[in-house]
């Protein structure tokens, strides 16, 4: 588990006036489910393209399982599957037709291809559909197949570009499983994504990219242990209150309120919070409490202290695309 | 790696999804036909007339055919995203482009000889040189589909591809010694008319059917082969620089 599936050091690209990645460093290890987490226009795709090959960098070296693809990108694409963050089949064939096309572009003889294409179909959920025209497939349905088209030929390295953006929950949870399934039989896999929780579900280990830079990079235990040190209650209250969260500060040292929404105070502290106290402070200050509610960090909150970027502000980047989550 | 299996089915795909639809095939012999009658009857000199429009039929067939399709087969995939896909395979860019230029050539060629059976029915063809013929038509095919790939790879947009195509086929159909020789052109058009494949592909033609050719067989073969090998280098440099860069 110690080999090197992906190592990427001083890797830059520049389009034009836009420096798109700054010379990033980082690697995978084989069999690891890796994130890369990042705002539009971070350079996660960019960084993605460089690895698969369709884009050359303008400095720094990639190795994909020890094949210098720097200087020969097409040494090492029978080695990857690749999963685009549009579905780019083609709409005139079939499920099945597009599943064959792909596992004869990597030399898979008739009978391999065909039994391939349809175990997949079958793992996907799409044994039915198989027969039809890709043209009109769902967006989930769509999404399942590009995926299974990336992993006809076997890869031992998977490349997924936002696999869950713009298709509904159902079909987003279970794509989550089948990346899950893959990981866990081994596959490699390299996940760009803007939706955190679903990099918290998933990975490992995790890279926030901003702006072309890695600003950090770390397991995923580690990135949470970032905020384990702090507590946070909610309150669902009458009324938001916001004179409250001024006068909180000063009555309790060390804790720190925000007004959430109209209903809801959300309340940090180095310390654990003593809610039984707090609850009698708040109702004496005229302001009902109905729930109290202890939270979790999150690597959303980590996320923000290391980038400084909201998390609401990354999903609306892609909300013309859709949810998933 | 069985690069074969990639580059047969990159071919087989084209042909299911594009050129064997009926569009394409009646677009294949319709256009050809139109030709043949157009000239025929414009001539006005009659059936003696066929063998030395022939030549140019059968030009126009395969220039038209072969750069028609490559808008569709790169162009309109790249704009999709599903080239990329392709780009992917481990196979090598040259070996590549060549299966997804299969289909044009191989269409190209078809739609030559629609117009041949044609004439076979209004005249007698047994005076084709078929040695020079045929090595001629495959050559036209290909260095007309590899200008309709120049043309593919330098837009973004299938309406440019499609434009631009016209830029550059309506001219040659008048500069290449298709329906009038020439040495009847302007002289400063001429250079003009040295500088594009079809010329040379035309004369083979002409000198295979009814007339000595203008300039040696040797020559023209030569040219033509060079000009194919070059606009497909400059494709592929095209690619490289604008898709893979």
């Amino acid at each position: 588990m110690n080999d090197k599936a992906i190592i990427v050091r001083g890797v830059a690209k520049r389009f034009t006036a836009v420096q798109a990645v700054a010379g990033i460093d980082f690697e995978v290890d084989e069999g690891e489910l890796f994130g890369f987490l990042g705002p539009n226009g971070a350079g996660k795709s960019t960084t993605i393209n460089m690895l698969i090959g369709l884009t050359r960098p303008d400095d720094g070296t990639i190795h994909i399982a020890g094949i210098d693809c720097s200087t020969k990108p097409k040494a090492a694409q029978h080695l990857m599957g690749v999963v685009p963050d549009e579905s780019n089949l083609y709409p005139e064939l079939t499920g099945y037709e597009n599943l064959t096309f792909c596992g004869s572009l990597y030399g898979m003889s008739k009978h391999a291809r065909a039994a391939r294409a349809r175990e997949l179909l079958d793992r996907f959920g799409l044994g039915e559909a198989g027969g039809r025209k890709f043209g009109g497939y769902s967006k989930g349905m769509k999404r399942k197949l590009t995926i299974a088209a990336g992993i006809i030929h076997s890869p031992p390295i998977l490349f997924l570009d936002e696999p869950t953006t713009g298709i509904d929950v159902a079909s987003a949870l279970q794509i989550r499983q089948l990346i899950a399934d893959l990981n866990t039989a081994g596959t490699t896999i390299f996940l760009t994504t803007h939706y955190i929780e679903e990099a918290q579900r998933l990975c490992r280990r995790i890279a926030f990219i901003v702006k072309g830079r890695i600003v950090r990079i770390d397991t995923l235990d580690a990135l949470m242990r970032h905020t384990n040190g702090r507590h946070a209650v909610q309150f669902a209250v009458s009324r938001g209150a916001p004179d409250l969260c001024e006068v909180l500060a000063g009555k309790w040292p060390g804790l720190r309120g925000q007004v959430i929404a109209e209903d809801q105070i959300r309340v940090e502290s180095p310390e654990p919070v003593r809610v039984g106290a707090l609850v009698r402070w708040i109702e004496e200050s005229g302001v009902e409490v109905s729930e109290a509610r202890q939270l979790r960090p999150s690597l959303e909150d980590v996320f923000i202290e290391i980038t400084g970027i909201e998390a609401d502000a990354m999903e609306q980047d892609k909300a013309g695309k859709g949810g998933g989550q | 790696m069985k690069a074969w299996i990639a580059c047969w089915n990159i071919l087989a795909k084209d042909m299911r999804a594009y050129y064997l639809k009926p569009p394409n095939i009646s677009w294949g012999l319709i256009f050809p036909l139109a030709w043949t009658g157009m000239f025929f009857v414009r001539s006005g000199s009659g059936l003696d007339s066929v063998p030395t429009l022939l030549p140019g039929v059968m030009a126009v067939s395969v220039l038209f055919g072969t750069t028609s399709m490559l808008a569709v087969t790169v162009t309109f995939e790249k704009k999709g995203r599903s080239f990329e896909r392709l780009l992917l395979a481990p196979i090598s860019l040259e070996l590549l482009m060549l299966s997804k230029t299969a289909g044009a050539i191989l269409f190209g060629v078809a739609n030559a000889f629609v117009p041949v059976l044609l004439a076979a029915f209004l005249t007698d063809l047994s005076g084709i040189n078929w040695l020079t013929l045929i090595p001629a038509v495959i050559l036209i095919a290909v260095s007309s589909t590899f200008i309709g790939l120049l043309i593919a790879v330098s837009v973004a947009e299938v309406f440019e591809a499609q434009t631009f195509s016209n830029f550059f086929r309506f001219p040659m159909l008048f500069l290449c010694g298709l329906f009038f020789p020439i040495a009847q052109l302007p002289v400063w058009l001429r250079p003009l008319s040295y500088a594009l494949p079809l010329t040379y592909g035309t004369d083979i033609l002409h000198s295979s059917i009814h007339r000595p050719p203008h300039l040696p067989l040797t020559l023209s073969f030569a040219l033509l082969a060079f000009s194919c090998i070059l606009l497909f280098a400059i494709s592929l440099q095209k690619i490289r620089q604008n898709w893979i860069s």
